[in-house]
């Protein structure tokens, strides 16, 4: 039960074969068998999703309408708050913190009937590639469990190439959704810039931050994000447009006559040799079906890197100000003779791990009278000409491709005390965030040299999502025919038997 | 480039009480790091325009109406002490 795709548990539930109940309780079960080696989740909300799985049954009993994903269980990134269940975002300073609201995506999810299973495991307040920097441990790629399961959302990423759920949600500030994706052999999207409500986001760069889908499937991972997209008046930078019609887009199957743009400048040098072969044989199965291939150039691109490294520490140091032990989470040193400061300078010490303090500096330095022209500044001017460049790009094609990230999933430790190789693991995902359009990782096979699953990543205009579900869509139906399944297929039981 | 004294002064804006070895690794890294990123500078030309947010971005209004919203209880659910319906915070203000 537990292997099947989202789309294919909803009817399930909806024809009366299963109950709610009992998909979300044999999602429990695989959760108390597997998690213990994976460590996908920070806190598991037994009751409050069993409740939510029968209030589906019940509604289905009545002969309600439900929607398109319910009954359908899901993992909540940690950096979404949902009322009354713990949110962490993997540090510290936020630990036992119960919000009292929920974020508008988990309202949205609630409405639609979808369980939420509990929270996951990332990158303390999503600042990593790897999940190695939260405070509560690493999770491990299900794939090879001494592997990192990308980041910053590698508990959600994790919990699907696991089969612990189905759907996740993720946030993506520079490659949060889609490198863990890639490196998990899973689908995740990075919608839109303003697609997807940030109400209920614990902010960590406000002008790249954004939700997106995350599951084994594109047409699941489509009708995750209709759920969860639209206009929010909670957000002021959210989109007053229509939701892409993703779900038709995933269904299509044709992209005969798309122009297809491959980025020079995204792969080559630095780029590991099976996620090149992986992305190259990708290239000729799209023109085998009909699409024409264009190389493309963006100049700029190799200035993302930098110049993200600048902008989100920047907004970081500005958005982490919140917590100063005053209204909510940790707070250390208050012997009634310390003053609110001292308070402060300890709690943040105490509650923040090395990566944030690290991010919060740099972007403190930054921001700084006398260097904020140099760096910051110079930085938001690179932003400009990474927008022409996607400009001047669309202008010739329809969507781009590249991989989604230089090298499969590496060893848990190897780049831990080395932030600069740490980062790297960004470089094709980050134009996007800084662009503010949207794109899409999917699995696009298992490198040769060392069996782990390769993204392939798939970018398209901004509030033209659906073009991303156009190809992936059918990009994974001519996958899963040449490799008689789909990919997941091949991920290891975790239990030594069958799933 | 950055020196030991400019993280404490950086950290003790940022308002986090570092250690003396914290300061000296973040130095070390941090000069690393900026000399990586400082590469912006290079095509940072006078006649490029600058981009805060992807989007443009403007003031969003809507009727000054009354509207459920969390209860003192609710707000203050998650402080680290409270008294009389309020925030109680360390002093903030010398004795004086």
């Amino acid at each position: 039960m537990i292997t099947q795709n989202a789309s294919e548990m909803a009817a399930a539930v909806a024809s009366g074969e299963v109950t709610s109940e009992a998909l979300t309780q044999a999602h429990l079960s695989r959760i108390a068998e597997v998690d213990v080696k994976v460590h996908a989740f920070l806190h598991i909300d037994t009751e409050g999703a069993l409740a939510q799985a029968r209030a589906v049954d019940a509604a289905r009993a009545k002969g309600e309408k439900l929607s398109p994903l319910a009954g359908v269980p899901l993992a909540l990134k940690d950096v979404m708050v949902q009322k009354g269940v713990p949110t962490t975002c993997g540090s510290k300073i936020l630990e036992g913190w119960r919000p009292p609201y929920d974020a508008t995506v988990v309202s949205k999810l609630k409405n639609a009937g979808v369980v939420i299973l509990g929270k996951t495991n990332m990158d303390e307040f999503a600042m990593g590639s790897s999940t190695e920097n939260s405070a509560y441990g690493p999770t491990h790629n299900p794939w090879d469990l001494t592997r990192i399961p990308g980041g910053s959302g590698g508990g959600s990423s994790a919990s699907l190439a696991a089969f612990e759920a189905p759907l996740a949600l993720g946030t993506a500030t520079g490659g949060s959704i889609r490198q863990p994706a890639a490196v998990t052999g899973t689908v995740g999207v990075k919608p839109t810039y303003g697609g997807v409500s940030r109400y209920g986001l614990v902010a960590f760069s406000s002008s790249l931050d954004q939700a997106g889908p995350c599951a084994r499937t594109v047409l699941d991972a489509a009708l995750l994000h209709e759920i969860i997209g639209g206009h929010d008046t909670y957000d002021s930078t959210s989109i007053d447009a229509p939701v892409p019609a993703v779900v038709a887009a995933a269904k299509m199957r044709d992209v005969k006559g798309m122009r297809i743009g491959v980025v020079r400048e995204l792969g080559g040098e630095g780029y590991q040799a099976g996620v090149l072969q992986r992305f190259n044989e990708s290239v000729e199965v799209l023109r085998g079906l009909g699409a024409e291939i264009i190389e493309v150039s963006c100049p700029h691109f190799e200035y993302a890197l930098p110049a993200y490294y600048l902008i989100a520490p920047s907004e970081c140091s500005s958005n982490l100000a919140r917590f100063d032990a005053m209204r909510f989470g940790l707070r250390v040193g208050d012997d009634r003779a310390r003053s609110a400061e001292e308070v402060m300078n300890l709690t943040r010490e105490a509650g923040f791990g090395p990566e944030v303090k690290r991010r919060i500096i740099l972007g403190t330095y930054a921001l700084s009278s006398g260097y904020y022209d140099a760096y910051y500044g110079s930085a938001q001017k690179v932003r400009t000409l990474i927008i022409n460049d996607f400009n001047a790009a669309f202008a010739q094609v329809d969507v781009l491709i590249s991989p989604t990230s230089p090298t499969t999933a590496f060893k848990i430790g190897e780049k831990a005390d080395d932030p600069l190789a740490m980062y790297l693991n960004d470089i094709a995902t980050i134009p996007v965030n800084l662009a503010g359009n949207c794109a899409m990782s999917i699995p696009c096979g298992l490198a040769p040299e060392d069996g782990l699953p390769v993204g392939l990543q798939i970018i398209a205009p901004a509030m033209a999502d659906d073009r991303l579900y156009r190809v992936g869509g059918a990009l994974e139906a001519a996958f899963n025919e040449e490799w008689g399944g789909p990919l997941m297929n091949k991920a290891p039981s975790l239990t030594g038997g069958v799933r | 480039m950055i020196s030991r004294d400019d993280v404490a002064h950086l950290a003790q804006l940022a308002r986090i009480e570092l250690e003396a070895s914290e300061i000296d690794h973040l130095a070390g890294q941090l000069e690393v790091i900026l000399g990586a990123v400082a590469r912006v500078q290079e095509i940072a030309g006078a006649d490029v325009a600058p981009t805060s947010h992807p989007l443009p971005l403007k003031n969003v209004f809507r009727p000054d109406v009354i509207r459920p919203s969390l209860t003192p209880e609710e707000a203050l659910s998650g402080a680290p002490a409270s008294e009389e319906q309020r925030f109680r915070v360390p002093q903030i203000l010398g004795e004086e």
